[in-house]
């Protein structure tokens, strides 16, 4: 495998929630006590349902929000430690792109401002060298240099994800965290967009932490992939090993529910996982997941399963499936 | 650089260059209600300004034979209590009261604005210390605040600026830091501080531009305000001084004739009215213009 | 239940003719659907697909007589309801149907639902405003209603507010509320995305469980072709404003024979391929703008089976048999000479 570039060393955001007058509230473990390594060129797809944490963790590895503890290595520094200075040079090296194309263009600035933001923040050159680098990135993301003088509402949903794309490798990153950055679009632009980020990062040597609910895109993007439930992690492996053979039950039921665009599919064997996801405020003790694990027996209920690496692969499961 | 070949072919409508002050304008001469609002106030900063010229009468020329006249040829719109022309009196009472409207919303807006935008993006402490202040101006009865300003500075024009804009700013900066704190969880300033774009620059490049509308509707609503305050510190004997004329002072001298010369107190009734008419038109058709997604 | 005993029971539920719908904006009117003419069978399960703007869920507004107005404009030669033609309806008339014969389930299970009253008082409404109903008998069948959908301990949800309800509850209560008259149709938009892929199988399950169970009608609008392929039996693809394909689910999966049929088919990332090193295919371009459509073929700008008469007339549909129409030139008898005279 290649150099790591990024890693989280057991990542734990709390929130407090309620409480204030003389009452304690409750604690909300958003994410809780996640490891992961990235290595450089990789896809690296984090999956998972909403409020499972998988937003928060993209966040804190950019330290766009902070850890209650642990850590974030970033090519051997720890980026939690350093101060806000420090922490705003190493900004154009780490980068993300947002999910929704419009709110993450500031509507009152032209394309080329917004390109050139970043750039003037960390003193890329002259006013014309600027100007030059703006179109070069507009160009790069197949869009014409002309538009540089229009306002982001003159753009659709795909044209605006491009320029937030371009904005994201203004400096020329090498990681970068894409939060359900194709979900919002249309399927034909989607996969428009998805080869872009593919050209890309052949290109530019990205790399890239991709965020998403959507396994379909995953199964086609992503080289590895990591599996969300209620702030932990429960699965890792490669998308092959993934797909073909989840260990963990919660990722099985995941897949399954995919709707397959083969009508003669659908008498398929496909079990659905029943019931309710827990709130995160009231997480049931042992495994997160026992309350709706069809495989759940006394242990699960009791003690909570620790992420346990095997190569390539890590489970946390009392019992995983067979593969 | 290869890209797949389809996406040059994306056009998006518009090809001509925009230009912000040219688009701005041109949105804003397609509403009428607001053209006729910015005529009006054109004219009447004229005829502030050229009052002495305007006027058909001398303002403060007493005329005991001539008290409370009604509307007439010589007299327009009659004559006060002291047999003084209210035409004459309203032309310079629009001096006072346009520039008691205007410079102490300017100033309440500006200083509103940044403690706003410093308390909603900054938090913490600045928040709370701010926020604090201006509970304290908005608590304290704002009259009793102004007169007490008047009577230690003394009665002046100047000293009525700082009182209004004392009174004025801790209502911008709660309504700019409500904005600040929705727009700072938009994805455009976190776009701009994983970028690591200075906290000055999001605040001044990112947030600011987009409170403008507000501001612009919020100042046209404090012009009316201003000119109702200096007429009730004017009321109190606080405010502008007679024989000087203001339309506020010209209405709470004018309401004790209100039976015999109506005129005399529903006049500079009517130039408020029409004046803080005048202002939101404009203040509206200036927040459409300047919103870059009216422009098409 | 309050319906009229049905005489001569057709086996189609709705029957839609010729349906355009336009808009009058600041340059001119804006025809937002073109010649939009479907069917429903009864007991089926009918799909409209379609990117956003491609005119699907404007096509159930038109239905409900939900479009707004002045500024928009319904026409149909025909819009059958179980022969009650929609089309000839006044406002009036069409509020009396809506949530009693034809209702909707929408996108967003949060805003759909008032946040300050109770659960069951909404989804009760409708027998309120059709039937009637006293408010205990309102919450008997609310109940049933619940049982039905398969909510979880129904009697406490009853008296719960929408922000207690999960959204994949809240999904099932509109669901409910959708079906508490025993309508002839339900017209569900896009009723899963905004929810989890484990909820959204609960609610599709649930669907076809309804339509097995009940015989529900459907009519049901995505984005996503994997569920139209999981739950319909027929399918109208929409673009810009004009259905362009319809057929058989198997046959449009099997044999889709309009180029963007074609192309939103070979987009769709698929869970059970394996991550390509190659590109994956796309249509190129964007939808175009309803305001400026292209002369010719709404398509052609972005299809690569273009030929010159694509550009210059617009197609009408092609019978391909068993039902199956496609909207395009290649599958239609065209002139040769205005070929040549093009090129």
């Amino acid at each position: 495998m290649n150099e790591i570039v990024i890693s989280a060393r057991n990542l734990n955001k709390h929130y407090h929630v309620g409480g204030g007058l003389g009452r304690s509230g409750q604690v909300v473990r958003a994410v809780d006590g996640v490891s992961l390594d990235i290595y450089e060129r990789e896809t690296f797809a984090l999956v998972g349902e909403s409020g499972c944490g998988k937003t928060t963790l993209g966040r804190i590895m950019l330290r766009l929000q902070e850890p209650t503890s642990g850590e974030v290595v970033y090519r051997g520094q720890d980026l939690t430690t350093l101060n806000d200075n420090k922490m705003r040079g190493l900004r154009k090296n780490l980068q993300i792109v947002f999910q929704d194309p419009y709110a993450s263009l500031n509507p009152r600035m032209r394309i080329e401002q917004i390109l050139a933001e970043p750039l003037r923040t960390h003193g890329y050159g002259t006013t014309a060298e600027i100007r030059e680098r703006c179109a070069t990135l507009l160009e790069m993301v197949g869009l014409r240099r002309q538009y540089l003088r229009s306002y982001p509402h003159q753009f659709s949903g795909g044209q605006r994800q491009r320029i937030g794309i371009a904005r994201a490798l203004a400096n020329n990153p090498d990681f970068a965290v894409c939060d359900e950055a194709v979900p919002a679009l249309d399927v034909s632009i989607q996969a428009q967009v998805l080869n872009l980020l593919r050209d890309l990062q052949d290109q530019l040597n990205l790399t890239y932490f991709f965020i998403t609910h959507d396994l379909s895109v995953v199964r086609q993007f992503a080289d590895r992939v990591g599996v969300m439930f209620l702030g932990r992690l429960v699965e890792v492996g490669t998308t092959e090993e993934i797909f073909a053979a989840p260990l963990h039950p919660y990722t099985m039921f995941l897949i399954s529910a995919v709707p397959r665009a083969d009508p003669h599919q659908r008498e398929r064997e496909r079990p659905i996982l029943t019931g309710e996801i827990p709130s995160p405020m009231d997480m049931p003790s042992g495994c997160r997941f026992h309350t709706r694990c069809p495989f759940a027996q006394k242990i699960c209920r009791v003690e909570d399963p620790a992420l346990q690496y095997c190569g390539t692969r890590a489970v946390a499961c009392h019992f995983p499936l067979e593969s | 650089m290869s890209v797949s070949p389809a996406m040059t072919t994306e056009t998006p409508d518009v090809i001509e260059e925009p230009s912000l002050l040219r688009d701005t304008a041109r949105a804003f001469a397609r509403n009428r209600m607001a053209l006729v609002g910015l005529c009006f106030v054109l004219i009447l900063v004229c005829v502030a300004v050229f009052a002495p010229l305007v006027s058909p009468h001398d303002p403060y020329r007493v005329a005991l034979d001539e008290q409370l006249l009604p509307a007439s040829t010589t007299y327009w719109l009659g004559t006060d209590n002291f047999g003084r022309d209210v035409l004459t009196r309203i032309l310079y009472g629009a001096r006072i009261s346009l520039v008691v409207g205007i410079v102490p919303s300017l100033i309440s807006l500006l200083i509103g604005t940044f403690m706003g935008v410093l308390s909603g993006y900054i938090g913490g402490k600045v928040d709370f210390v701010i926020m604090r202040l201006a509970d304290m101006m908005i608590a304290f009865p704002s009259l009793l605040l102004a007169m007490v300003v008047m009577y230690t500075l003394g009665a002046n024009l100047f000293n009525i600026f700082i009182a209004l804009a004392l009174v004025g700013w801790a209502g911008v900066a709660r309504v700019v830091r409500s904005q600040t704190l929705a727009l700072k969880e938009k994805e455009f300033i976190e776009a701009a501080r994983a970028n690591g774009t200075s906290r000055a620059t999001i605040m001044f490049r990112h947030i600011f531009p987009n409170v403008v509308p507000t501001l612009i509707v919020l100042f046209s609503l404090s012009i009316p305000d201003a000119i109702m305050w200096e007429s009730s510190l004017s009321f109190l004997g606080v405010g502008v001084q007679p024989p000087e004329a203001s339309w506020g002072l010209l209405i709470s001298r004018g309401k004790e004739y209100l039976f015999q010369a109506p005129l005399v107190a529903i006049a500079p009734g009517v130039a408020i009215l029409l004046t803080v008419l005048a202002f939101n038109f404009v203040g509206d058709g200036l927040r459409d213009a300047l919103d870059p997604s009216m422009k098409d | 239940m309050t319906n009229k005993i049905e005489t001569a029971k057709t086996d189609t539920v709705l029957s839609v003719r010729d349906l355009r719908t336009e808009f009058r904006g600041d340059r001119g009117p804006v025809r937002v659907l073109d010649d939009i003419s479907f069917d429903v069978g009864r007991g089926k399960i009918v799909g409209l697909v379609g990117e956003s703007g491609s005119g699907k869920s404007m096509t159930a507004l038109s239905l409900m007589g939900l479009v707004p107005k002045p500024q928009g404009h319904v026409s149909a030669t025909r819009m059958d309801l179980d022969g009650t033609d929609l089309a000839k309806l006044s406002p009036d008339g069409l509020r009396r149907i809506r949530g009693r014969d034809i209702s909707m389930v929408f996108q967003e299970p949060m805003t759909s639902l008032n946040p300050v009253r109770k659960v069951w008082e909404q989804v009760g409404e409708p027998l309120a405003i059709h039937q009637g109903l006293k408010r205990r008998d309102i919450r008997a069948r609310v109940l049933e209603m619940f049982e039905m959908v398969g909510i979880p301990d129904p009697k406490a949800r009853l008296d719960a507010y929408p922000h207690q309800l999960s959204g994949g509850l809240r999904q099932r209560a509109m669901i409910a509320m959708g079906l508490i008259c025993e309508p002839k149709l339900l017209i569900a938009d896009e009723p899963t995305t905004a929810l989890d892929v484990t909820t959204q199988a609960q609610i599709l399950r649930l669907m076809q469980d309804l339509r097995d169970r009940v015989g529900t009608s459907i009519i049901l609008i995505t984005h996503d072709l994997g569920i139209i392929a999981e739950m319909c039996d027929e399918v109208n693809v929409m673009y810009a404003g004009q259905i362009i394909e319809q057929a058989n689910v198997f046959d449009l999966f099997e044999r889709p024979s309009h180029p963007y049929t074609r192309g939103l088919l070979a987009s769709i990332p698929k869970a059970t391929e394996q991550r390509s090193s190659h590109r994956m295919p796309s249509i190129p371009g964007m939808v175009p703008n309803l305001a400026k459509l292209p002369p010719g073929c709404r398509f052609s700008p972005r299809c690569g089976d273009a030929m010159p008469i694509c550009l210059q007339k617009e197609p009408g549909l092609a019978d391909l048999g068993r039902g199956h129409n496609a909207r395009c030139w290649l599958h239609l008898p065209h002139d040769a000479t205005t070929q040549r005279e093009a090129s």
